[in-house]
C-alpha cells in the first residue's frame, strides 16, 4: 500500500475514532441526564422544592410588596413583572445549585465513583448533570411564568426580547451549576451543600431585589453597584419590559461568569478524579 | 443514667435532660450560628433594600430597620421547630429515646428537657437581633421596661414553635421529616405582615391570607414594643396566639409521647 494510502487510512482511522468517543460522550452525558430527570419525576421530594419555592417567592414577594410598586421614583410598568424576573434568575441559579445536591448525593453513595470509572471522559459525567439542569430548570420557568401570567402579570416585551430574557437565565442556570460541580467535585459529600447555597444567595439578594437601585438606600445600594447580579437583574427587567438595558453588558456579566466557573468545575473534577 | 436519676423527682429529671440538651446545643455551633446568622442577614438585607417603603404613606416608622427588627425574632422562632424536632428524631434514631422510655422518666420530664436547649438559642438569638438593632440606632419605644417583655414574648413564641418541632419528632422519628417542615415554616413567616403592614398590603388576598396567618399577630406583638410602645391590644393577642400554640404544641407532643412509648 503507498504512503499516500497509508495516511488516508491513519486520518480515517482518527476520525472514525473521534465519532467513536463523541458518539459514547453523548451517551454518557443522555444517560446521566436522563437517570437525574428519571429520579426527580419518581421523588415529589426533589421535585417540588424546585418548583414551590419560585412560586411561593413570587408570591410573596409580588403579592405582599405590591404598594412599593407605587413608590415615587419606581419606574417600572408593573410590580409583578419586576418580581418575576427576579425569581426566573432566582430559580435559574438555585436549579443549577440544586443540581449539587443531586453530584453530592451521587458521590455520598458512590455512584458518582462508579461513573468515573465507567466513563471515557468523565466531563462527560459533568455534562450529563447539567443537561438535567437546565431540563428541570426550563420546566419550572414554564410553570411559573403559566401562573404568573395567569394570576395578572403584564408583559411588556416581545417574543425576541423574552428570548433574551430565557437566554439570560439559561446562562445563570448553567454558570451556577458549574459552581456547584466545582464546590461537590472538591468537597463531594451533601454536608458541604451551605458552601454552594450561601454564595449563591448572598450574590442575588445583595441585587436590588425588592425596588431599583435608584431607592436603595445604605451598604447594599454600595453592594449592589459592584454585583454582576445587578446588571443581569437589570437587564433581565428591561428585556421584559420592552425596553432593553445594557443587555449586551448583562450577557457580557452572565458569560464571563459561566466561563470562569467552567474552569472552576474543570478543576474541581480534576480532584475528584485524583482523589479516586 | 443512674438509678438515682431514674427515680428523682420531676424538676431534678427535667434538669438533667435540660442539662444534657444544652450541651448538645452548645457543642453543635451549626445549631447555634445560622439562627443567628440567617436572620441578621436578612434583617440587613431588607432594612437597606427596602427602607424606601418607609415612603409609603401611612408606614407607621420611620426607619424601616426598626420596622423589620421582629422579623429576625420571629425567624429564629421558627428555627426552634427544626431544632428540637431534629434532636428528639435524633435521641429516636439512635436508640437513646428507647433507652430512656426503659427508665422510670417521666414523659413532662423529657419534653420540658428537650425545650430547654431551645430556649438556650432561642435566649441567645434574643439577645443579639436585639443588641444588633440597638447598636444601628434602633430605639425601643415601649422604652427599658419593653426589653424584658420583648424578651419574655419571644422565648415564649421560641417554646410555641419548639413544641411543634417536638410533636414533628415523636410523630415520625425522622429528622428528614421534621426538615420538611422549614418550607411551611417559611411560607407562614413570608405570607404575614412581616415586610409590610397589613393595612398596606395592596393585594386583597395577601392581606386575607396575612389576617388569617396567627404570625402576623406575633410579628406585630413583637414589633408593637419596637415601634409604637405600650400597645395592650397587640401584645395581648400576641401572648395571646404563642401561649394558644404553645398548649396545643404541647398536647399534641404529649399524645405523641405516649404513642411512641406505646410503640417502644
Amino acid at each position: 500500500m503507498s504512503d499516500a494510502a497509508d495516511t488516508r487510512a491513519e486520518a480515517g482511522g482518527r476520525a472514525g475514532a473521534r465519532t467513536r468517543r463523541r458518539a459514547r460522550n453523548l451517551a454518557v452525558v443522555r444517560t446521566v441526564a436522563w437517570r437525574n430527570l428519571h429520579s426527580v419525576i419518581r421523588t415529589p421530594a426533589l421535585l417540588l422544592p424546585p418548583l414551590v419555592f419560585p412560586l411561593f417567592f413570587y408570591m410573596a414577594f409580588a403579592g405582599g410588596l405590591s404598594a412599593v410598586g407605587n413608590l415615587p421614583g419606581f419606574g417600572y410598568y408593573d410590580y409583578n413583572a419586576f418580581q418575576f424576573v427576579f425569581v426566573l434568575l432566582q430559580s435559574a441559579a438555585f436549579g443549577g445549585v440544586f443540581i449539587g445536591f443531586s453530584i453530592a448525593a451521587d458521590f455520598d453513595a458512590g455512584f458518582t465513583r462508579r461513573l468515573f470509572l465507567a466513563a471515557g471522559d468523565r466531563s462527560a459525567v459533568i455534562a450529563g448533570y447539567g443537561v438535567a439542569a437546565v431540563v428541570r430548570a426550563v420546566f419550572v420557568w414554564a410553570v411559573v411564568f403559566a401562573i404568573a401570567v395567569a394570576t395578572g402579570m403584564e408583559v411588556g416585551g416581545d417574543g425576541i426580547e423574552l428570548s433574551g430574557l430565557v437566554g439570560l437565565a439559561l446562562i445563570v442556570n448553567v454558570a451556577a451549576f458549574l459552581f456547584a460541580a466545582g464546590m461537590m467535585t472538591r468537597m463531594r459529600t451533601l454536608q458541604a451543600a451551605p458552601a454552594m447555597q450561601l454564595p449563591v444567595f448572598f450574590i442575588l439578594m445583595t441585587a436590588p431585589v425588592y425596588v431599583p437601585r435608584d431607592l436603595l438606600q445604605g451598604w447594599i445600594e454600595t453592594v449592589s453597584r459592584f454585583n454582576p447580579a445587578t446588571a443581569i437583574l437589570e437587564a433581565g427587567r428591561s428585556l421584559m419590559a420592552g425596553d432593553p438595558f445594557h443587555v449586551a453588558l448583562a450577557f457580557a456579566a452572565a458569560a464571563g461568569l459561566g466561563v470562569a466557573l467552567a474552569v472552576f468545575a474543570r478543576r474541581g473534577l480534576r480532584k475528584a478524579e485524583a482523589a479516586g | 443514667m443512674s438509678g438515682a436519676t431514674a427515680t428523682a423527682p420531676l424538676p431534678r429529671q427535667a434538669l438533667y435532660l435540660a442539662w444534657r440538651s444544652v450541651i448538645r446545643t452548645a457543642r453543635q455551633p451549626i445549631v447555634i450560628v445560622p439562627p443567628l446568622v440567617f436572620p441578621l442577614f436578612l434583617l440587613a438585607i431588607n432594612a437597606s433594600g427596602l427602607d424606601a417603603a418607609t415612603s409609603i404613606p401611612g408606614f407607621p416608622a420611620d426607619s424601616y430597620l426598626a420596622f423589620a427588627l421582629a422579623f429576625p425574632f420571629m425567624q429564629g422562632a421558627l428555627f426552634a421547630t427544626n431544632t428540637a424536632g431534629a434532636n428528639i428524631a435524633q435521641d429516636i434514631g439512635t436508640g437513646f429515646f428507647n433507652r430512656l422510655s426503659l427508665t422510670p422518666m417521666r414523659g413532662a420530664s423529657l419534653l420540658a428537657g428537650q425545650l430547654t436547649g431551645v430556649l438556650l438559642v432561642g435566649a441567645i438569638q434574643a439577645v443579639a437581633f436585639l443588641a444588633a438593632g440597638l447598636a444601628a440606632g434602633v430605639t425601643i419605644e415601649a422604652g427599658p421596661l419593653g426589653v424584658p417583655v420583648l424578651f419574655a414574648l419571644s422565648l415564649i413564641i421560641v417554646a410555641a414553635f419548639g413544641t411543634i418541632g417536638l410533636f414533628a419528632g415523636l410523630r415520625t422519628g425522622s429528622g428528614e421529616a421534621v426538615q420538611g417542615l422549614f418550607p411551611l415554616m417559611f411560607v407562614l413567616l413570608f405570607l404575614s405582615s412581616a415586610v409590610l403592614p397589613r393595612d398596606l398590603i395592596a393585594q386583597d388576598w395577601f392581606q386575607t391570607v396575612a389576617t388569617i396567618n396567627p404570625v402576623s399577630y406575633l410579628i406585630e406583638g413583637l414589633r408593637s414594643l419596637i415601634i409604637t410602645g405600650w400597645d395592650p391590644g397587640a401584645l395581648a393577642l400576641a401572648f395571646g396566639i404563642a401561649l394558644a400554640i404553645f398548649a396545643a404544641g404541647l398536647a399534641a407532643s404529649v399524645a405523641a409521647l405516649r404513642e411512641r412509648l406505646v410503640r417502644t
